[in-house]
């Protein structure tokens, strides 16, 4: 079962039907207990930042969310800004991020970017795996399993995950330069593309994060 | 390898709950039902569709917001949606019902500050401006809205910057003259307009095959969009969906960019 958190900052529909096509059950909720209760957690999210944690604040949820993640280690995926929010602070607002991943957002740096990349970055692109993502295929937690070079994932952004700590890209995209996709931190998982709108390569992803 | 793949657009015009096409803007033809026609894009894994109601706001109709819902329960895309939009909570309802952009056209010329709204709550990049342009007898482009039936006095460039810059997030500029032609797109406008534009600017009206969207996006359009195309087949225009596939649009456009 996959705990769908509704905050009133996402696209929750479209992740649920996904999630049903491949026949994982799934609930969307705003409610603690189901918090409390939840085996997989899947932070959605779009809009702007300071919205989405303010949303989030007014949820009353953070506290559960807190002991959920950081104490039982239950896995949670974080999708677009659902990631973004996972890290420290972002150049978009003003509003702090949950801080469960050592990362900043900050905006494309259009100055390194060649005119055609117009900003916002909407469309489908291909990832390239870092090094962590293969030490997870070796231990068997692999969020891209089956996922293989021509797997392509759709984007739609304007602002994008900087890594302080190296270690926890899971996944680059390019967009004009190399910038994080994926990132992980133990259970923690954010991906910056929507799976929920990336056909089959997303329903396999969903797969594979239910199956963690 | 091109690093940046351009989407592809296939765009679905309805009439209510009916899927039909029309020829610069008129004639509409039926085609079928359009969650039939989302299920065969869907299994093409097609990039992207747009959904328009091009009679809902001459006919002053709130968006089918079951149809949009049961039409998005088939959609593994990224999914637009207009026809009718007016309001925020028109828009809530939108997105509620699955679909994650909204596309403005007639509401551009009263109701500007929409955009903003929608841009706060959803982000900039949920706001599709769409913009007709037709020729008049002189060759002078102007803007429409209503689906084409009433003319936007100010001259396009006035009327696409002050849409710019009220903060959408796309633009699709739509040729009429070329809707439903198959003489390929206005390569001169989306030169014009994908120049001016710091967002990224959605080409249709016209497209006649793949080697017309090699030249769309040579010409500065960052996503082709086509209709007809992707409904017809051949030249007694036989109503088969079609969509290509990512290697001939590998091979055929994005190689040669």
């Amino acid at each position: 079962m996959v705990t769908i958190i509704d905050y009133g900052a996402g696209n929750i529909k479209s992740i649920r039907n996904m999630l049903k096509r491949i026949g994982v059950p799934s609930t969307i909720t705003s409610e603690k207990q189901a918090v409390q209760d939840a085996e997989k957690i899947i932070l959605p999210g779009v809009g702007h930042f300071d919205y989405g944690m303010r949303q989030l604040k007014q949820s009353g949820l953070i506290e559960v969310l807190n002991q959920k993640v950081l104490e039982e280690k239950t896995p949670l995926l974080g999708i677009c800004l659902g990631a973004q929010m996972l890290g420290n602070k972002s150049e978009e607002g003003s509003e702090n991020g949950l801080g469960w991943i050592n990362m900043d957002i900050i905006k494309f740096k259009i100055e390194q970017m060649p005119p055609t990349c117009k900003i916002p970055n909407m469309g489908w692109n291909k990832i390239s795996k870092s090094k962590t993502a293969l030490q997870n295929k070796n231990k068997g937690v692999d969020l891209f399993q089956h996922l293989e070079e021509d797997a392509r994932f759709y984007f739609v952004h304007s602002y994008h995950m900087l890594p302080l700590d190296t270690e926890v890209t899971l996944a680059t995209a390019n967009y004009g330069y190399e910038y994080a996709a994926a990132v992980q931190q133990g259970n923690i998982y954010g991906v910056q593309f929507h799976p929920e709108k990336s056909h089959f390569f997303g329903m396999r992803l969903l797969e594979n994060f239910a199956g963690l | 390898m091109k690093k940046f793949e351009k989407r592809v657009i296939p765009v679905l015009t309805i009439a209510g709950d009916k899927l039909v096409k029309t020829i610069k803007f008129r004639k509409p033809n039926y085609i079928g039902d359009p969650v039939n026609a989302v299920k065969i894009f869907n299994e093409k894994m097609v990039d992207e569709i747009i959904l328009l109601d091009i009679t809902a706001s001459q006919e002053k109709r709130v968006p089918n917001y079951a149809k949009i819902e049961e039409i998005c329960s088939e959609a593994f895309m990224p999914f637009a949606y207009g026809g009718g939009i007016q309001s925020l909570q028109q828009v809530d309802l939108l997105f509620q019902a699955g679909i994650e952009k909204v596309v403005l056209n007639s509401i551009l010329n009263s109701n500007l500050n929409l955009v903003k709204e929608i841009g706060e709550k959803y982000g900039a990049q949920s706001v599709v401006a769409s913009i007709d342009i037709k020729k008049n007898v002189f060759g002078k482009n102007y803007a429409y809205s209503h689906s084409g039936m009433r003319k936007i006095k100010e001259p396009v460039e006035v009327y696409f910057n002050k849409i710019l810059n009220a903060g959408v997030g796309e633009i699709m500029l739509n040729s009429i003259d070329r809707d439903g032609t198959f003489q390929g797109y206005d390569l001169a406008l989306i030169q014009k307009y994908s120049t001016l534009s710091k967002v990224p600017l959605i080409a249709c009206g016209g497209a006649m095959g793949v080697n017309s969207f090699t030249l769309a996006i040579q010409n500065g359009a960052s996503a082709v969009a086509a209709g007809s195309l992707f409904v017809y087949r051949g030249e007694q225009k036989g109503i088969m969906i079609n969509y290509p596939s990512q290697e001939e649009l590998v091979e055929k456009v994005f190689k040669k960019l």
